[in-house]
């Protein structure tokens, strides 16, 4: 396992946020984990990306103890994680400081590249679209060449339409790269369009109610059988009628 | 062709006017306004009968006379230098000091209450033991300057720190910072803009005590003008004529310190 928790448990004073979870993610696997507002799934990945320590149980990376950030796995935030007062090429290039510079400008221009940003390398945060900013936060991530990605309801700002570009423009990075992936969204269409597996939590303290596999290949049909199938199936894991 | 060359015409038209229009109200507008107030003023002195309040021209007279002893540029040079002097002494110590106790909160909570004691104490208040502690003598005034900038750096400052979205401080953890390069690179630009308002914001402060600092312990300065201007011969142009150059070098100061605030937040 790439990604291994084993037992963990967290509680801020006397509110249990987690309980007893135990969850693995294969190397190269896009994990989704969904449930409802202040389950915890948050304070689950600040916990495997080392911002947090549990109050029991552990998560180990590649079997090491998690106890610190570290820059093999990074955390990327909604889109107001970008620096703002720093270039497009400036925020993609902020990990990249123990490279020389023209090893430095090669990698930043790739990764511009990759997220579709050519043209805006020299544009400031406040002149791009929100859309934008993400694709900023996920280059200036993927371009210190981590093996984990910690995605936090990263297109939660984002407007519908790009939303769906986004989770597109997302799962082919994702191909070319082949992070593992941890994404947490309150959003279970989201999980089922872009997961091998979705991990569905219940309100808090945060279990694991199930976890469900995405057994459909990609690029996925939002409309097949399946989808809809494994959809509701996740809708009803978490008490939602799929009616409005 | 002709089409398109008269189409280019009528937008190139159409800019002239804009730029005409932004100039009418951004200078002619506030020229009309002086004007009026001008006017108003002479019929005013005059009406009323006054022989203690100057006209306008006496006060333009006044001006040229002092400008013509060359007293008015030793004036306006030496209330700019302890302006300066004691706005730069609070920037050195406000800014380390608000930068310390946004970061340390422990510091904050043993700190700040004195802080915000002192800070709504007017600098004028000082003004006896700065007398005491400086005599007769530049530094007293300077004191009080440094005083009444010093509260709305720090305060800034410290604000500032504490006001930087986590999530920055996080990403550059995340990346491998250590504490200095985290300072460096994410704490001090992202409290910048902030730092920048506080600073402009302490000027206009510190510029606005500057005639009461220079009522103590010192013998020249557009302050002191005013109050020599009184106690001397109750010579009332002068008395105006030191309150429009206050007026119109703050303006003009002000302009300047908020096209660096522009010009650094681009």
């Amino acid at each position: 396992m790439k990604v291994q928790f084993s037992d963990v448990s967290m509680r801020f004073g006397a509110m249990e946020v987690l309980q007893h979870i135990s969850l693995g993610a294969e190397e190269g696997e896009f994990l989704c984990i969904v449930g409802p507002s202040g389950c915890g799934k948050s304070t689950l990945l600040n916990i495997a990306g080392g911002f947090l320590s549990p109050t029991s149980g552990a998560v180990t990376i590649d079997g090491e103890p998690v106890t610190a950030p570290d820059r093999r796995r990074i955390f990327v935030f909604q889109e107001r994680g970008v620096f703002p007062w720093l270039t497009v090429e400036g925020n993609i290039g902020f990990g990249l400081f123990d490279m020389d510079a023209n090893e430095r400008q090669q990698r930043v221009a790739q990764y511009v590249d990759l997220v579709g940003l050519k043209g805006f390398e020299k544009s400031y945060p406040r002149e791009l679209s929100g859309g934008m900013k993400q694709r900023v936060e996920v280059a200036r991530a993927l371009a210190v060449n981590p093996d984990v990605l910690f995605l936090d309801e990263p297109f939660g700002a984002l407007d519908s339409i790009t939303r769906l570009q986004m989770r597109s423009e997302l799962l082919r990075i994702w191909r070319a790269e082949r992070k593992t992936v941890l994404f947490v969204t309150h959003d279970i269409e989201e999980s089922v369009q872009l997961a091998d597996r979705v991990v569905v939590m219940s309100a808090r303290p945060g279990r694991i109610r199930r976890v469900v596999d995405i057994d459909i290949p990609h690029p996925r049909d939002l409309s097949s059988r399946r989808y809809i199938e494994l959809r509701d199936l996740i809708f009803g894991e978490i008490g939602l009628a799929h009616q409005v | 062709m002709t089409n398109l060359d008269h189409h280019k015409d009528t937008k190139d038209t159409k800019g002239f006017l804009r730029v005409l229009c932004a100039f009418v109200v951004k200078i002619v507008f506030p020229i009309i306004t002086a004007v009026v107030i001008l006017i108003l003023w002479s019929i005013a002195v005059k009406a009323s009968g006054t022989k203690i309040f100057p006209t306008p021209t006496a006060v333009a007279k006044a001006i040229t006379t002092l400008a013509e002893k060359s007293l008015l540029w030793h004036y306006i040079a030496d209330s700019l230098t302890r302006v300066f002097a004691g706005y730069f002494a609070a920037i050195v110590i406000g800014i380390p000091l608000g930068f310390l106790l946004g970061w340390y909160a422990p510091l904050a909570r043993a700190i700040n209450p004195l802080i915000q004691m002192l800070r709504p104490i007017s600098p004028l208040a000082w003004m006896p033991l700065a007398v005491i502690w400086f005599g007769v003598s530049n530094a007293a005034p300077i004191f009080l300057i440094f005083l009444a900038s010093l509260f709305p750096i720090i305060v800034a400052a410290m604000n500032g720190v504490r006001n930087v979205p986590p999530m920055y401080l996080q990403a550059g953890r995340n990346f491998g910072l250590s504490t200095p390069q985290l300072m460096r690179r994410v704490m001090i630009p992202a409290v910048f803009p902030r730092i920048i308002v506080g600073l402009r914001l302490a000027f206009g402060i510190a510029w606005v005590v500057l005639v009461a600092a220079e009522m103590i312990a010192v013998d020249s300065g557009l302050g002191y003008l005013i109050i020599d201007a009184r106690n001397a011969g109750k010579r009332y142009d002068l008395v105006v004529a030191g309150m429009l150059m206050i007026g119109l070098i703050g303006l003009l100061l002000d302009t300047a310190i908020r096209r660096v605030e522009v010009w650094i937040s681009d």
